[in-house]
């Protein structure tokens, strides 16, 4: 049998409804799961997305000939039966069933499996066939349930206000900063808002997606009228000129990857706070689970680690190369450039399109895989064909160049 | 131990030094002895004697998440750090415990001569009562290493602020052989006798890198000038008939480097000399990497003695006949520091590290600029009228190293780093021309900004050609200058060559791969600077 989906130098391909699923170069046809960066680009020809995702994808995008869709209602393209499911990750977003022949494929775009209060609640899509993310498909990635965490974030900015301090949390500024939003005590005011997070509350609420009540920072806006308020920023807005009117202030990153401590350090923030709208490892593992699938694609995240996992437990588990990730899986990377949030928020809230989260997709390169192949062979040809060290004489070449410390503590140097 | 995860999360969480000393001071006053005690030892770079293996750890660990050992392997350079990922990997603690830090220090302690099994039950039952911070810090009482941005600098002020005694006398206080096992919070900080203990070195005086022209230091007459070696700094202390060698980690190499039982034949008791620990060729010292297999050894080997012999280059007199000197001026001890080493024989493996003379700026930049024909890394500035200080200062003195050498190479593999850098890509592997040919010739991992690393990490994920383990092979499409400090011939190396120092000086966006150096450039240098 001919397969639903298959995986291209453009993206993912639907050869039965000659269509792609957030395809990373100009495409006739884009089903698109949702509105970051990564997953929904310029330049397709022709959109499909949940009618929920499509405001924040024109705001975004300018000008896009799109078509919204309700969940769960089923339509034809070419000979393939599509329909778009509630992924649990941003409002709006949502996992693509493909259906050919009676052979069922899901793409599950970015997901979670918790309940976050404000986007449609993930479901699990029975499925032959499940491509997954798996931005943290380690085991050491576990989050604690919402309400917890909302607790230790509704401390921090009590601590802060009580002494006049404000309370900047850097999140990104489409979903994370509405959850956030959604999470805290409803009793928080006022609540500041910079202009690439009140562009996307703007649209949210025009939806009807109940957000608090928040106040967008402009240049006429006398901060100092506000002492010990919390403000919400995207992660560039950090340490930029833009924050530096809010004096004191704490810092806080809110992402998956602040369960890390060397992340947490590098940050350089006063706390991070462990908020992420991807699966953590057990969400991960029932999702795949409850689909019922016995082929599983990772694509991106520790896909590589994941697909052994899988493939260890029984999946016929793959790789696919893609170029998703960027919101989160790269780090939070400061990949995104560094000024345009900020330049956005001068050129105010008004400007119609919010400066992108992540890289130029133009200046990515593409991927030289495209054909997926079974993990457990590709590991065994890695390490039967190669050193483990590229050159291992160098390895001791770095035992001299690491004297500095020496062994152990080691005797220094001046 | 809810006390002690408290003050680890409040020095964690903050990047400011005043809150740190202030969450430590506070806990120095309110913990017990015990506590307070193993908190200096843990801060210090001291733990309790292993107790189990890391690898007993994993495997329990492991064991208990219920995922194969493989992926928590996996998980661990994602991390960064063994005792975080077991941490991490582990479920939730079913029951809650408020047990101070000295009692889980003395469960480690008396796991030792016990059964495996007891060893694995305790350990897991630890972890079932702790949560996420606590299990943390009590896997790394067992793992060691609390690097938690606690300095020697900021412990000594913050036990200055809960004792009211001086940061000096404290900073004293905690140098040495002392361990956590052997004395008492009493003995070690609050008893007035620091020199009971005759091994106790004088914490050393760092010099700062020279950042302006030396002009900028007023006139040349108020300075002293000697050559910057190339070896390591050691104190050399000689008290009570007996001798003990000090490297600037605070760590005792007397055994490493048995030449030195030789200088109490000379020199009398009471005596610390500061210096640099050289191998020695009879008139000059010889290049670093032969000191590399002596620090290596805790026993030498008669033919490596006879290979690479050690002298100590001293520079400094900090205790004569029992009294510090340390107040005194530089030019007073160097004044002792001579007579006290002039007509000492050959074999006693001790000279002093020769004052440069030199009339103005401009002829010790001359002097300067021949240190690697000297086989010095360039010279030292130490003020005359200054007085020994303790730690890093900044003002009296100075060390003045000749520029480094550089080689524009093409980056060929990349690993991730770990602790602060896990999940980026700061590992690298590069590579010189010779004909068409890539050839690997040194790894740096230091010298982008935070900002240059995260771009060459998103880069790397998108130019991964094959993966070897951790390793990956990246596009040979980014040039960068390596700066080093000195190069050698290394039969050891497929290049042919090992660098001294290497480290990224400069991302050369503006050079293509092809006009990166070639291996006979490596040739060249090693013809005109190779030792």
């Amino acid at each position: 049998m001919k397969p639903v989906l298959t995986f291209t130098e453009r993206g993912i391909y639907c050869p039965a409804g000659d269509f792609f699923i957030d395809p990373w170069r100009p495409v006739d046809r884009a089903l698109i799961t949702h509105g970051h960066a990564d997953h929904a680009r310029p330049g397709h020809a022709r959109y499909l997305a949940t009618k929920a995702a499509l405001p924040v994808m024109r705001h975004r995008l300018g000008a896009i000939t799109a078509e919204g869709v309700d969940y769960g209602t089923r339509h034809r393209i070419g000979d393939a039966e599509v329909s778009f499911h509630p992924a649990g990750h941003l409002p709006g977003s949502a996992q693509i069933r493909v259906s050919v022949g009676g052979e069922v494929w899901v793409v599950s775009g970015d997901y979670k499996t918790a309940p976050d209060g404000l986007c449609e609640a993930f479901e699990p899509v029975p499925c032959h066939a499940f491509i997954t993310e798996c931005t943290f498909g380690l085991p050491v990635f576990t989050w604690a349930d919402q309400a917890s965490v909302a607790k230790e974030i509704n401390a921090w900015w009590a601590a802060n206000a009580a002494q006049g301090t404000y309370s900047l949390l850097a999140a990104y500024s489409l979903g994370k900063a509405q959850r956030l939003l959604r999470m805290i005590d409803p009793e928080i005011a006022p609540i500041l808002t910079h202009g690439a997070v009140e562009a996307t509350n703007a649209v949210l609420r025009a939806q009807g997606y109940a957000l608090p009540d928040t106040t967008h920072v402009t240049a006429g806006l006398d901060v100092k009228s506000c002492p010990g308020a919390l403000v919400i920023a995207p992660p560039s807005a950090l340490g930029s000129a833009w924050a530096r009117r809010f004096k004191p202030a704490s810092s806080a990153f809110a992402s998956g990857w602040m369960r890390l401590r060397g992340v947490r350090r590098r940050r350089a923030a006063d706390r991070g706070f462990v908020v992420s709208d991807h699966a953590d490892w057990p969400g991960l593992q029932a999702a795949i689970r409850e689909t019922g699938a016995e082929r599983v694609f990772a694509t991106h995240g520790y896909t590589e680690i994941f697909a052994r996992w899988l493939h260890a437990e029984g999946y016929d588990a793959a790789v696919v190369p893609t170029q998703f990730g960027g919101e989160e899986e790269d780090d939070m990377p400061v990949v995104e450039p560094a000024d345009a949030e900020q330049a956005a928020t001068e050129q105010a809230a008004t400007a119609h399109k919010a400066a992108p989260e992540t890289s130029d997709p133009a200046t990515s390169a593409a991927p030289d895989a495209t054909v997926p192949y079974p993990t457990g062979q590709n590991r065994e040809d890695a390490t039967a064909s190669a050193p483990a060290d590229p050159d291992p004489d160098d390895a001791t070449a770095s035992g001299q160049t690491d004297l500095d410390t020496g062994p152990n503590t080691g005797p220094d140097r001046r | 131990m809810k006390d002690f995860a408290a003050l680890f999360t409040a020095i964690d969480q903050t990047t400011k030094t005043t809150r740190k000393t202030e969450a430590l001071a506070a806990f120095f006053r309110d913990a017990s002895d015990a506590d307070r005690l193993w908190t200096i030892a843990l801060f210090s770079g001291r733990r309790p004697k292993r107790a189990v293996t890391t690898t007993q750890l994993r495997e329990w660990a492991a064991e208990v998440a219920g995922v194969p050992l493989w992926l928590l392997e996996e998980s661990y350079p994602i991390v960064g750090d063994l005792a975080e990922t077991l941490a991490l990997i582990l479920p939730p603690a079913r029951s809650e415990s408020d047990k101070p830090l000295s009692h889980w220090i003395s469960v480690l302690r008396g796991l030792h001569g016990a059964e495996i099994t007891e060893r694995k039950a305790a350990i897991i039952a630890a972890w079932d009562e702790l949560d996420a911070t606590e299990r943390f810090l009590f896997n790394k009482l067992i793992t060691g290493g609390f690097r938690i941005g606690v300095s020697q600098k900021l412990m000594t002020r913050a036990l200055s602020r809960a004792t009211g005694q001086d940061e000096p006398v404290i900073a004293l206080k905690l140098m040495g052989g002392w361990t956590p096992e052997t004395t008492s919070y009493k003995a070690l900080i609050e008893t007035d006798d620091p020199a009971a203990d005759a091994s106790r070195p004088y914490p050393f005086y760092l010099a700062y890198q020279l950042g302006e022209p030396p002009e900028s230091l007023g006139p040349a007459t108020d300075w002293q000038a000697e050559w910057k070696w190339d070896g390591i700094r050691g104190q050399l202390i000689l008290r009570d008939g007996t001798h003990h060698l000090w490297s600037r980690g605070e760590e005792l190499i007397t055994e490493r480097f048995p030449e030195f039982s030789r200088t109490r034949d000379f020199l009398p008791d009471g005596t610390v000399l500061d210096g640099e620990i050289v191998t020695w060729d009879g008139s000059a010292p010889m290049p670093f990497s032969t000191l590399q297999p002596r620090i290596g050894r805790k026993t030498v080997p008669k033919k490596l003695l006879r290979e690479a012999p050690v002298i100590l280059l001293a520079y400094d007199l900090l205790e004569q006949d029992g009294a510090d000197l340390r107040a005194a001026p530089m030019a007073e001890r160097r004044a002792r520091l001579e007579a006290l080493l002039d007509g000492l024989p050959e074999d006693a493996a001790l000279q002093a590290s020769p004052v440069l003379s030199f009339d103005g700026w401009e002829s010790l930049a001359a002097l300067r600029s021949s240190a690697r024909a000297r086989r010095a890394e360039g010279v030292m500035l130490k003020r005359r009228d200054s007085p020994y200080l303790s730690g890093r200062k900044k003002g009296d003195w100075w060390k003045w190293k000749l520029d480094p050498l550089t080689i524009d190479a093409v980056m060929i593999y990349a690993q991730q780093g770990s602790g602060r850098r896990a999940n980026l890509f700061t590992d690298f592997t590069f590579a010189v021309w010779k004909g068409n040919e890539l050839v690997p010739f040194t790894k740096a991992y230091s010298g982008l900004t935070d900002k240059e690393f995260t771009q060459i990490t998103a880069w790397v994920r998108k130019n991964t050609l094959q993966r070897f383990g951790p390793v990956r092979q990246v596009r040979p499409e980014h040039v960068f200058e390596i700066a080093f400090e000195g190069i050698q011939p290394s039969p050891r190396h497929k290049s042919g060559i090992s660098l001294r120092f290497p480290r990224m000086s400069r991302w050369r966006h503006d050079k293509p791969v092809n006009e990166a150096n070639s291996l006979e450039d490596l040739q060249q240098m090693l013809a005109a600077y190779g030792s």
